[in-house]
């Protein structure tokens, strides 16, 4: 991440938010895995992982936050993420009914357990993360019809 | 009891908000102020006496948990009104551009 | 594959739909319309389909457990009389508001995104209809209005911002008053399956709460299909959406998320008493009656007709107060055909707006003779609204005020009376200005409509001129069984539970 000193905030603030972008989507990725065994889940891990795409967007400017997810990828995120979902609600119908969980149990607190619910999980994080990110690019790049 | 009166209060706070306030943004933070209101109110309804947290771990029994349904349910609600108001948040800033204020009575084209 | 399979696909096909078409319709040029158009006519097969299916099932009912749960513990989908007519009526009027809207939206930049959340809304109307646990209805109601609040304002117009603002703020506020409801009513009953709720309402009693639970669903579910203190949104809303969008919130979505809910939870979970249906009947009439005389002066096309909305949803209310077969009946046959013509109204005023460019009754004259199909589809659809025989208003109409002096009630009867000559003296109004007369300078060059928006069009008054042969003893099964199911009244519960033990 370049330094421009026009815009964006001032050199300390960029230089932390160099070093915890990446612990804070780690972190958000951590919540979202570990749904089925901790509290948390798809859309709180999903609100966090948006929140460090916005981070970059606060301390660097907006061209910056767009040159790593732009307008069009965020969109096909999202609908991505949403035809993830109902898909694994339709693979229940392989055990014969909606949104059955139809994987191996395994036993409970692994991380390998649970079924299909860690799988939703990613997807509602991913189209949350996306989904919320998106909403922030649209209130800031707002053209001015004027 | 009294919990639940104070959690109505509220709700009236906000709706008081809603209706008398002449600024756009008041008026979506009143409508905010009235869904942390009724998320509120319906998680205080799972409380049980000397509850704990409905969270289940190796080395504890499942006895003892407040009632976990209406915190899934608030999750929901929750995720509903950000949508909701980041959409009414990007209709009052497009109707700053055209109109020039957020002032509810001078913005009144739609008549009769 | 069981034949109750088919339940859950009218959830999953919009909602399919909508994301499909938000990820392709972009890349490969006309998909959009391909995806909308096969999605809709699906919808429509299915919900004919399942409405025949229901005939030969052992008591009417067909229950769908999502994961195999049994009810009070897991959420199931019921489909009976009621659902089946509400679900016919709300898929046919979508596809063909999907194939007008397939020219008419020519005009606006952005094709795929008006595709999207049409098919969000229609998905949420089918989830309320279906559905059988009471916070899955208040989530599907909120993913409808939410894609109506977006498709109000969709022009993007300084006008369409303040009426969609106006209509956000105020359908949010009747949502907590619902979601407060739904939070009373869980917290007495510990229970969220209406069935199950229903069963334990009828014998656990408390003086207080259930007629404080019955004003807030009545204050929030009558904002939704604006009855008459609750409206002030429905005038600046309605005339401010795309034509094929008014045509949807007009016909259906008042009904869906206001009139169909209350009956649900009025009739089928709390029990009716007197004294709701007392103020269900006098909402009605002062619907009635308030905004038919607030519609005689305006000047506008569109709004003229979201204030007839306004008159005509007192007339489907004041029908099912009444609480007699007769007057259900009526209610339901009045809310079928209010959707009809309705919406073919509203699709008329969009290809005037499409032809002249403007909505202004004092602007335009004498099109009937540059747009033949326009003018006499406009015809068939006022002459239904106003209840002259042999379209189908005048049946549902006369239905209701036969019930009413049935039931000994001469002021209301009366009353339904000069609302409908009222009616009448303002569509005279509309007929003449709009297509009568002479043809102003400016507009003298202005065609016929596309094949798309034409065949909407026919079909739909196709619809109002045969519509009263529903009431022929061969196809009166459809209206009947809607009626069993209100008046069933909370043995619904017994019905649902046992249905599901069985399937």
């Amino acid at each position: 991440m370049i330094d421009n000193p026009k815009t964006g905030m001032t050199l300390i603030v960029k230089t932390i938010t160099r070093l915890t972008v990446g612990l804070i989507m780690l972190f958000g990725i951590y919540i979202i895995l570990h749904g089925h065994v901790s509290p948390g889940g798809g859309f709180a891990g999903g609100v966090i992982v948006a929140l460090s795409f916005v981070h970059l967007m606060l301390a660097f400017g907006k061209d910056t936050a767009i040159a790593r997810i732009s307008k069009n990828m965020a969109s096909n995120l999202e609908s991505i993420g949403a035809m993830m979902f109902l898909f694994i609600a339709l693979l229940g119908f392989l055990g014969g009914s909606f949104f059955l969980n139809v994987f191996a149990k395994g036993s409970p607190f692994d991380l390998f357990s649970a079924g299909t619910i860690p799988l939703s999980n990613i997807a509602i994080g991913i189209k949350v993360g996306v989904g919320l990110f998106a909403i922030f690019l649209a209130l800031v790049v707002l053209e001015r019809s004027k | 009891m009294t919990l639940y009166f104070l959690c109505l209060i509220l709700f009236c706070v906000g709706l008081y908000g809603v209706l008398r306030k002449r600024n756009l943004v008041k008026i979506i933070v009143g409508l905010g102020i009235m869904e942390y209101a009724m998320n509120l109110f319906f998680v205080l309804l799972g409380y049980r006496f000397h509850g704990r947290a409905p969270i289940e771990a190796k080395d504890q029994d499942i006895l003892n948990m407040v009632d976990p349904l209406p915190q899934a349910l608030v999750l929901t609600s929750i995720v509903i009104g950000l949508g909701v108001t980041a959409l009414v948040i990007s209709i009052a800033l497009r109707i700053y551009e055209k109109y020039g204020t957020f002032d509810i009575t001078k913005i009144k084209r739609l008549k009769g | 594959m069981n034949n109750v399979t088919i339940i859950p696909f009218f959830v999953i096909i919009p909602l399919a739909a909508a994301f499909l078409i938000s990820l392709v319709g972009r890349l490969v040029k006309r998909s959009g319309e391909v995806i909308i158009f096969t999605s809709s006519l699906a919808l429509l097969g299915f919900s004919v389909y399942a409405r025949f299916l229901l005939n030969s099932q052992v008591g009417k009912i067909m229950i769908y457990k999502i994961g195999g749960w049994m009810p009070p513990f897991g959420i199931c989908m019921v489909l009976d009389g009621l659902s089946g007519f509400m679900l016919v009526t709300v898929n046919l009027i979508a596809f063909f508001v999907a194939v007008y809207s397939l020219s008419y939206m020519e005009q606006y930049t952005d094709k795929p995104k008006f595709f999207t959340l049409f098919s969000l809304m229609v998905c949420g109307m089918n989830g309320v209809i279906i559905t059988g646990d009471l916070f899955n209805l208040f989530v599907f109601l909120e993913i409808a209005s939410i894609a109506s609040y977006a498709l109000v304002a969709f022009g993007t117009e300084a006008e369409e911002l303040e009426a969609s603002f106006k209509y956000a703020i105020m359908g949010s506020v009747a949502s907590a008053f619902i979601f407060i409801g739904i939070a009373f009513l869980y917290s007495f009953t510990s229970t969220l399956n209406m069935a199950d709720m229903g069963r334990i309402l009828s014998y656990k009693q408390n003086a207080w709460l259930i007629p404080f639970v019955g004003v807030l669903f009545l204050m929030g579910f009558g904002l939704k299909s604006a009855l008459v203190p609750f409206h002030a949104w429905l005038p600046d809303a309605h005339p401010s959406a795309p034509a094929p969008i008014s045509a949807m919130l007009s016909g259906i979505l008042i009904k869906t998320l206001g009139v169909y809910s209350l009956i649900r939870i009025f009739f089928n979970i709390i029990g009716s008493t007197h004294g709701y249906l007392t103020i269900l009947m006098f909402l009605g009439v002062a619907s009635m009656l308030v905004a038919v005389v607030l519609a005689l002066s305006q000047w506008d096309l569109k709004r003229l007709l979201a204030y007839h909305s306004i008159s005509q949803i007192g007339y489907v209310v004041l029908g099912i107060g009444l609480g007699t077969p007769l007057g259900i009946f009526g209610g339901l046959f009045h809310l079928f055909n209010h959707s009809v013509f309705k919406s073919l109204l509203f699709l008329n005023s969009g290809a005037v707006d499409y032809a002249a460019g403007t909505r202004e009754l004092k602007e335009t004259g004498g099109l009937g003779k540059l747009m033949p199909v326009t003018a006499k589809t406009s015809l068939i659809a006022s002459m239904s609204i106003a209840g002259i025989p042999p379209f189908n208003g005048f049946f549902s109409k006369a239905i209701i005020i036969i019930a009413c002096l049935q039931k000994g009630f001469f002021g209301y009867a009366i009353c339904a009376a000069i609302g409908s000559i009222l009616t009448l003296a303002s569509f005279m109004k509309v007929q003449k200005f709009v297509f009568l007369g002479e043809i102003k300078e400016k507009l003298k060059n202005i065609r016929e409509v596309p094949f798309a928006m034409v065949f909407s069009m026919v079909c739909l008054a196709l619809i109002c001129v045969f519509g009263g042969l529903m009431l022929m003893p061969s196809l009166r099964f459809f209206l009947d069984d809607a009626v069993t199911v209100i008046l069933k009244g909370t043995s619904y519960a017994g019905i649902v539970l046992e249905a599901a033990s069985r399937q």
